[in-house]
């Protein structure tokens, strides 16, 4: 069978400021047959996007086609007028982007834009395009089409704009989609929903797939064969099975073994280095700085292609060595928490978004809305790691908001130590306010971009310490030092580094401040798989040597499991369960929990995640009952809608809150 | 929403109302004392004072000027004893009329020229006009103001350099006199609007939703009209609002130029005669024109920004 897609030694570049023309994709094969579906694998910036973009003979701005063509269907892409490129694209290949928030147009109705497309690529007549577009979003398992054509994008939740985007994909009847990234940044559960969705309507239409993503757990979920790449080269290619389970080249399996896994508490190990710059790959293998397996050979000659004994391609000289290297590397025990005082105790906590309105104020009525978070009490000792989990809008982060005294509760009490911690940051002393140090989740929104690294990590050190001059220079080189980014980054800008080295800066800002509580809030999830691994045990460090309490949130589970001593389950700002680690991922669960486990996707192409309950967005939580009584796949009736389900206990540390009883909670 | 900015705005007016009535009062000297000047003195003063109803409380004399304000009567001037109202009257309508024209050409071409320059960015084209912009917005009003004068009007002799016309005379009239002053009013606006629509543009069309539309196969300018301009445009209209409010401070050196009887010169004059009661009228007329503009911007982008208007409708 011919390939329907067909990229033939293609090579995309730049011309950088040096006048250099710099290599963004290096002399890259690719052939699609259809039906197939394909998987691109790689750090950022490896070039994934570029390639899928290229073989819609688009480029984005600055990049040039160096060599090399992309055929799609028998047409040159990159050789075609702009009339026939607006014909295919949309058409018989289409996208669905990374980001659909971003890529809807904001000013334009969902229908508007769903029509915009029948109108371009579809044969039906004009008067059956209203129909066609509710049966488009109905088909991609949107709740109520009818309601959602009259919405704009913005009031779409991340994963109903993925659908629409879906839709939009799928109303040109394509043979071939390209998928960039389709479910990062979604919750698990939405995710899991999303690739069933894929791989159904894949599978019924038979169209070819590029799916791109740095995730191999969905890789693992909806490719049949994986394509790996490394600094804009392909390193290796074969079948998911081969790639995932064994794979022969070094950079493959440092990847994987990155991958913090739902089964298994050992920390992540992580990647050093970081990959060459566009053009600095040099003459040799593009991946020798960062090799175990490295030789003089590697450094002078760069490898070839070569088929693999599994019936892949693989470059690499070593291909053997690895083999037998593979699964080796076995990741450290992360330090553990062995009991002690309390140090952080949060009693009975609410919070509240709704502001009364003002005649209700004036009547001295408060807000008939439940609160955002309610009846939060938790104690963690010093030293330990309480995990956070919950979808998005479960309240995660505002519990954290409100522990550093951005956000004022509506009841209860945070006391740190010994102290009753006052509400708000305006009131704590200066002992308390460097107690606890909050983290957040993109070192872009927390770094001011106009201030060293130096000035970032001083302000801490003058504020609390009183430092000034010579030591606190030395002071600043000496904790830049303990996240281990030498004393030369002290002058940079955060634009001058990158991703993972950020949120290094912002952790060390967070230390430089000697904190005793650390409040994590998705650390990890805007970085790079092998980035997360050198973050992870950077905090694990910290921990062992300064006994520092954290309050980890991540929406991703293994994540949570590599670095917890404890874990609470959050649902719509409720506790529905909390205990050791091992006891919430392996013990009796709370429905939630399980649903949220079930819907983890796992870098094997063996597992397939179970989804028990739907993925619908609810706005406030319900008022009275089970938070999760409108979602429960094991409802019991009436009384999860009107009483707030008990405690329960299986085991010493362990609480459940649900009707369920103990006995009949693991029973399906 | 809607009723929340309304009453802001008019909150905002009386604020200002009160500073400007508060600020003359704290000057050294009243009405009277500018206006007999070295005669300012016993009896004459006293009388000048009952007359001008001087001797009340000073919230008394606020709360009447205040009242008279919104009923449109701002009392009567210190020097002449002419009902400000009128005086005012013409003089605004005369800046009005400046004021819409420079808007009515500069508006329209600046989006236009911006929309244009912003497509093509780095061709000729934008080179050209954006480094026109550049250079028009550096050249102070009355620098250009006097070139123009020198070249259309004293080289040339195309058009009147000066305004002779008098304040009260029919707007008819004022043509072709108006029309230097409204092109050195219009270059600096048009080339700021100008500015900040080629960057949203060139901000819109290299984003996300645009290189969605190209990769779905949407035709050029369905891309341009439908997908890029209304999202370009929307931060245009709060630009034109401050253009707008920096016009009227513009017009002030522009009227002094060409001696045309607007608001503006009126203002400096009536500083320089020390005539307090028509300073506050048209300070505090400018203050609710600024504050006009602005509602009104907000209440456009409101209404045409569907993630605001949503917000609006749902309630605050
Ligand atoms: N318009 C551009 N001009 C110059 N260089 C670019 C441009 N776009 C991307 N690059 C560079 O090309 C390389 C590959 O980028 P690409 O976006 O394809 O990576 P990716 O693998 O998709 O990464 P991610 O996982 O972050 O999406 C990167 O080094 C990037 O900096
Ligand atoms: S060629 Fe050498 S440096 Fe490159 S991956 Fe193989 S062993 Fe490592
Ligand atoms: S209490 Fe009821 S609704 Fe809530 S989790 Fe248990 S069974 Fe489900
Ligand atoms: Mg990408």
């Amino acid at each position: 069978m011919s390939a329907l897609i067909d990229i033939r030694d293609i090579s995309v570049g730049f011309v950088g400021r040096d006048g250099r023309t710099r290599e963004v994709l290096r002399n890259i094969d690719l052939a699609v047959a259809p039906g197939e579906c394909v998987g691109l694998v790689g750090e950022s910036g490896s070039g994934k996007s570029t390639l899928a973009l290229a073989a819609m003979g688009y480029l984005k701005r600055g990049l040039r086609l160096l060599n090399g063509s992309a055929v799609f269907s028998g047409t040159d892409m990159f050789a075609q007028s702009r009339r026939e490129l607006e014909r295919i694209r949309g058409g018989q290949l289409a996208l669905i982007p990374q980001n659909s928030g971003q890529s809807l147009t904001p000013t334009l109705r969902i229908g508007a834009q769903l029509g915009e497309a029948l109108r371009l690529h579809s044969a039906l007549p004009a008067d059956q395009h209203a129909a066609k577009v509710v049966e488009l979003l109905g088909h991609v398992r949107l709740p109520d089409p009818e309601a959602i054509v009259a919405r704009f994008p913005h009031e779409l939740s991340g994963g109903q704009q993925q659908r629409v985007a879906i839709a939009m994909a799928l109303a040109g009847e394509p043979e071939a989609l390209l998928l960039d990234e389709p479910t990062t940044g979604l919750d698990v559960t939405t995710q899991a929903h999303i690739l069933e969705l894929l791989r159904d309507i894949a599978a019924d239409r038979g169209m070819a797939m590029v799916y791109v993503s740095h995730d191999l757990g969905a890789i693992a979920r909806v490719c049949t064969r994986v394509v790996v790449m490394y600094a804009g080269e392909v390193v290796l290619e074969g079948s998911t099975r081969h790639v995932l389970k064994f794979p022969t080249h070094p950079y493959a399996q440092g990847l994987l073994a990155s991958i913090p896994k739902l089964d298994d508490s050992a920390l992540p190990i992580a990647l050093d280095g970081r990959p060459p710059a566009p053009g600095d790959a040099g003459a040799g293998c593009a991946f020798a700085d960062r090799c175990a397996l490295v030789q003089d050979r590697c450094r002078s000659t760069r490898p070839q292609l070569e088929a693999s004994e599994s019936g892949g391609t693989v470059r690499c000289f070593f291909t053997k060595e690895a083999g037998r290297q593979q699964g080796q590397i076995i990741g450290a025990a992360p330090a553990r928490f062995s009991g002690g005082d309390t140090m952080l105790d949060l009693d009975g906590l609410a919070i509240s978004y709704a502001r009364p309105r003002l005649l209700d104020q004036l009547l001295g009525r408060g807000t008939d809305v439940p609160p955002t978070v309610d009846d939060i009490s938790i104690s963690i000792g010093k030293g330990e790691t309480l995990g956070l989990v919950g979808e998005s809008g479960s309240g995660k982060s505002t519990i954290l908001k409100t522990i550093a005294g951005l956000l004022p509760p509506a009841a209860g009490a945070v006391t740190a130590g010994d102290q009753s911690l006052p509400h708000m940051v305006e009131h704590r002393d200066p002992g308390q306010l460097r107690q606890i140090q909050l983290i957040f989740q993109n070192p872009d929104d927390s770094l001011n971009p106009r201030h060293t690294v130096a000035d970032i990590l001083e302000q801490p050190l003058k504020l609390y310490f009183g430092l000034t001059g010579g030591k606190l220079r030395a002071r600043s080189a000496e904790i830049l030092e303990r996240v281990r980014l030498g004393a030369h980054y002290l002058d940079r800008l955060p634009s001058q580094l990158s991703g993972g080295e950020k949120q290094r800066v912002a952790i060390a800002r967070a230390f430089a401040a000697g904190p005793e509580i650390v409040l994590c809030d998705e650390v990890t999830s805007a970085l790079d798989v092998s980035v997360q691994a050198a973050v992870l045990d950077l905090l694990n460090d910290l921990k062992r040597s300064q006994g520092t309490t954290y309050i980890f949130v991540s929406h991703d589970l293994a994540v949570v499991r590599a670095l917890s001593d404890r874990v609470a389950v959050l649902y719509q700002g409720r506790l529905c369960e909390i205990g050791q680690t091992d006891q919430v991922f392996e013990g009796e669960s709370h429905p939630y929990t399980k649903v949220l486990l079930g819907a983890v996707l796992e870098p094997d192409p063996d597992a397939a995640p179970t989804l028990a309950a739907d993925d619908i967005v609810e706005r406030a939580p319900p008022a009275s009952g089970c938070p999760f009584q409108r979602r429960c796949p094991r409802r019991l009736g009436e009384i999860c809608d009107t009483d707030t389900p008990p405690w329960q206990s299986p085991e010493a540390g362990h609480f459940i809150r649900c009707h369920i009883s103990l006995e009949d909670l693991n029973v399906d | 929403m809607l009723m929340r900015r309304l009453f802001l705005g008019a909150i905002t007016v009386w604020i200002v109302s009160i500073i400007i009535f508060a600020g003359v009062e704290v000057l050294p000297g009243d009405a009277c004392t500018a206006f007999l000047e070295r005669e300012a003195q016993g009896k004459l003063l006293e009388n000048c004072r009952e007359a001008q109803g001087l001797n009340r409380s000073a919230a008394e004399r606020y709360f009447d000027w205040a009242s008279g304000a919104v009923r449109g009567d701002f009392g009567v001037s210190a020097n002449g004893q002419k009902s400000i109202s009128e005086l005012v009257g013409n003089r605004l309508r005369n800046s009005l009329l400046l004021a819409v024209c420079a808007l009515a050409i500069g508006v329209p071409l600046a989006i236009f020229l911006g929309v244009v320059t912003g497509l093509r960015r780095e061709k000729p084209v934008d080179l050209v006009f954006s480094s026109t912009a550049v250079f028009a917005m550096t050249i102070p009003e009355f620098v250009s103001a006097t070139v123009l004068i020198l070249v259309f009007s004293v080289w040339l002799g195309w058009l009147p350099g000066i305004v002779l016309t008098s304040a009260g005379a029919p707007i008819s009239e004022f043509f072709p006199e108006i029309v230097l002053p409204v092109i050195v009013l219009g270059m600096v606006m048009t080339a700021h609007i100008l500015r900040m629509v080629r960057s949203s543009v060139i901000e819109v069309m290299a984003g996300e939703y645009v290189q969605m539309a190209i990769l779905k196969g949407v035709p050029y300018w369905h891309i341009v009209f439908r997908h890029a301009l209304p999202n370009a445009l929307l931060p245009a209209i709060n630009v034109v609002a401050l253009t707008i409010a920096w016009l009227l401070g513009g017009v002030v050196v522009i009227e002094v130029v060409f001696n045309y009887p607007g608001l503006g010169r009126m203002m400096i004059d009536a500083i320089s005669d020390r005539d307090l009661p028509v300073v506050q009228a048209i300070a505090l007329i400018v203050a609710t024109v600024y504050v006009g503009v602005n509602l009104t911007a907000d209440l456009m982008t409101m209404f045409l920004n569907p993630r605001l208007r949503t917000h609006a409708l749902r309630g605050s």
